[in-house]
């Protein structure tokens, strides 16, 4: 019952704040750039009389960079709402008006983790929502699989926003989101290198790539998701963002799960043990 | 130090109250709202409370007194389960101090309150209200009352963060009672109030102690502390120096005014079997007895000697200059 009144406060306090809005309008801002992008390559495409099935992996190709820009949108704004919901409110001292109810610490932060999840639902949600519609309504394609694409950029939210209470155990707000944008930078570069590596069949580039998505498996989620949604042709241009030259397996995926869970755990044991 | 005549506390089974007085309560099972034993906490190298041993009677009204740095927030958090002794133990209310369940009958207003500034005054109660198992029907009673209580009626559906301090630590106050508890910790509550807000915190812990609360009080302004508690205990790095009953006059510290003539320095002398000091400046006579009962001895004393008592005052030490002889005076000036 505890956790709930957490989770139902967090959310309403997540809403509340002026980051999450500035991220509904750069999100809106950025499906009406979107928008226009797609219909102005749609008649550029028609202009040059391109053969449909070439026009429509055009199309869907543009389709993964709005995926893409969603990705980072969310990532970012997971990060910036919860960065200081532990550390802050320790600093302040509110946290002790709370822990000394008769509730324990792992369901006040299981309830915060779930407000914020909540939150990050509902903007996966409306993000992917948004960009589907228009890609179907301007572009005339869809993605393919859009709720696993979807399901998997959340988990990937999921993972940061994790990550981001383990630190806030123990670090400032400042401290905390240095160190999670930095694990989640470390991913990206990762992830490029593995790429790298998979196209010029170096081994040992794809295994740096593998152990920093072990580090941080963020990236990992993101390219699966990207693989999930794309058409066969779109896979095989080898080479992009959203491209796979080495698509992250279904066991990353386990791990990714295993990673969050045990996160949660230890943020739970370090909350629990820490003097407020 | 009103209304020492009867107390109530809560039946487990029937929900009710019966009158029991202070004593009363010492006979029963469980009397202790707060026992220590040997509490200690370090952090990384510093010793924050060292030896911390002092007990609680419920329904009283307790003053936790030390300088700065004492230990004495770092106590508290310890016996609301927000900080982890290093050793020793913690009992509230018959329980280990982090037993969650007993925190229901628990109120806490930390020191300089504060909360999430988007609730409302309302909202803020409510939330408290849950949070303690409160159920819905008893809040809709409960959140007008408590609002009434700390003057804050008019100001139920504004947002915290228009609040003054003053007006956060009377919101402050209303969460602490909101479930009423049986314990209240109170860290600091007269902190950034008006005179009306302290006279309101007076008059509030009155009615907690009326109702058969316990009220564990640590402020710094001690002519409140002396006004309002019935017991106090000193710390000082960490470990109970001193404790005094506030109620008991008859056995507290005096001190002694007196005017006379034809005072010997043996006379004078011989005033340190009852004395911890004596000193004659003209007619002025100036000591200090650790009980009033021997008072009668040392005007017998005086008169037997061949002194003429003109004038023999009691004056019983204030709370401040008994805090000060036993910290002693601050040596950084």
């Amino acid at each position: 019952m505890g956790a709930w009144i957490m989770a139902g406060v967090t959310f309403r306090e997540a809403g509340r704040k002026k980051i999450l809005w500035t991220a509904v309008l750069a999100g809106s801002a950025f499906l009406a750039l979107f928008g226009t992008g797609m219909h102005f390559q749609l008649k550029d495409i028609t202009r040059h009389s391109l053969p449909p099935f070439v026009r429509y992996q055009l199309e869907a190709a543009m389709l993964q960079v709005g995926f893409y820009a969603v990705d980072l949108l969310a990532v970012v704004m997971t990060i910036l709402t919860s960065v200081d919901t532990l550390s802050g409110e320790m600093a302040s001292g509110t946290i002790q008006a709370i822990a000394t109810k008769p509730i324990s610490r792992w369901q006040i932060l299981l309830g915060k983790w779930m407000g914020f999840a909540g939150m990050v639902a509902a903007y996966v949600a409306a993000m992917f929502g948004g960009v589907t519609t228009v890609g179907y309504f301007i572009g005339g394609v869809l993605p393919h699989h859009t709720l696993s694409g979807a399901l998997l950029v959340f988990l990937e939210c999921l993972l940061v926003l994790t990550v981001t209470f383990v630190c806030g155990t123990r670090f400032s707000t400042l401290t905390n989101g240095v160190i999670v944008l930095g694990l989640h930078g470390l991913a990206f570069i990762g992830g490029w290198i593995e790429q790298i590596g998979a196209m010029t069949d170096s081994p040992r580039l794809v295994t740096v790539g593998v152990v920093s998505s072990l580090i941080m498996p963020t990236e990992s989620i993101w390219r699966r998701a990207s693989f999930e949604m794309q058409s066969s042709f779109t896979r095989s241009l080898q080479f992009s963002p959203f491209s796979n030259a080495s698509a992250p397996s279904v066991a990353m995926l386990g791990y990714a799960v295993v990673y969050l869970l045990v996160a949660l755990v230890v943020a739970i044991y370090l909350f629990q043990q820490r003097d407020l | 130090m009103s209304c020492r005549s009867g107390r109530l506390q809560q039946s487990r089974d029937a929900g009710e109250f019966t009158r029991l007085t202070p004593e009363e309560h010492l006979d029963q099972p469980g009397s202790l709202a707060i026992q220590t034993l040997a509490l200690r906490k370090v952090f990384g190298t510093k010793v924050a409370v060292s030896n911390l041993s002092l007990t609680v009677r419920r329904g009283e009204v307790f003053g936790f007194l030390g300088p700065n740095g004492a230990g004495k927030s770092t106590s508290i958090k310890m016996l609301l389960g927000l900080v982890k002794p290093s050793s020793g133990q913690a009992f509230v209310l018959g329980v280990p101090s982090d037993d969650i369940d007993v925190r229901a009958k628990i109120g806490f207003l930390p020191e300089d309150f504060r909360f999430y500034t988007w609730l409302t005054a309302s909202e803020l109660l409510k939330l408290h209200g849950r949070l303690g198992g409160m159920p819905a029907s008893l809040l809709r009673e409960r959140v007008p009352a408590l609002l009434d209580l700390v003057g804050l009626s008019a100001h139920r559906e504004k947002r915290l963060r228009d609040f003054s301090k003053g007006m956060l630590q009377r919101i402050g106050l209303a969460q602490a009672l909101i479930h009423e508890p049986e314990l209240i910790f109170l860290d600091e509550p007269t902190s950034g109030l008006d005179p009306m807000g302290r006279r309101l915190v007076r008059d509030v812990i009155r009615v907690q102690r009326d109702r058969g609360a316990t009220v564990f009080l640590n402020s710094h302004i001690l002519s409140e502390i002396e006004i309002t508690c019935d017991r106090v205990v000193f710390i000082k790095e960490g470990e109970v120096v001193a404790s005094r009953d506030l109620r008991a006059f008859p056995d507290a510290e005096v001190g002694v005014v007196a005017r006379a003539r034809n005072l010997s320095t043996q006379t004078i002398a011989g005033l340190s079997q009852w004395s911890t000091s004596a000193r004659l400046d003209g007619e002025r006579l100036t000591l200090t007895t650790h009980s009033t009962s021997v008072l009668p001895d040392i005007l017998r004393y005086l008169t037997a000697s061949g002194s003429d008592i003109f004038e023999f005052t009691p004056q019983r030490l204030s709370l401040e200059d008994l805090f000060l002889k036993i910290m002693g005076e601050d040596r950084g000036l």
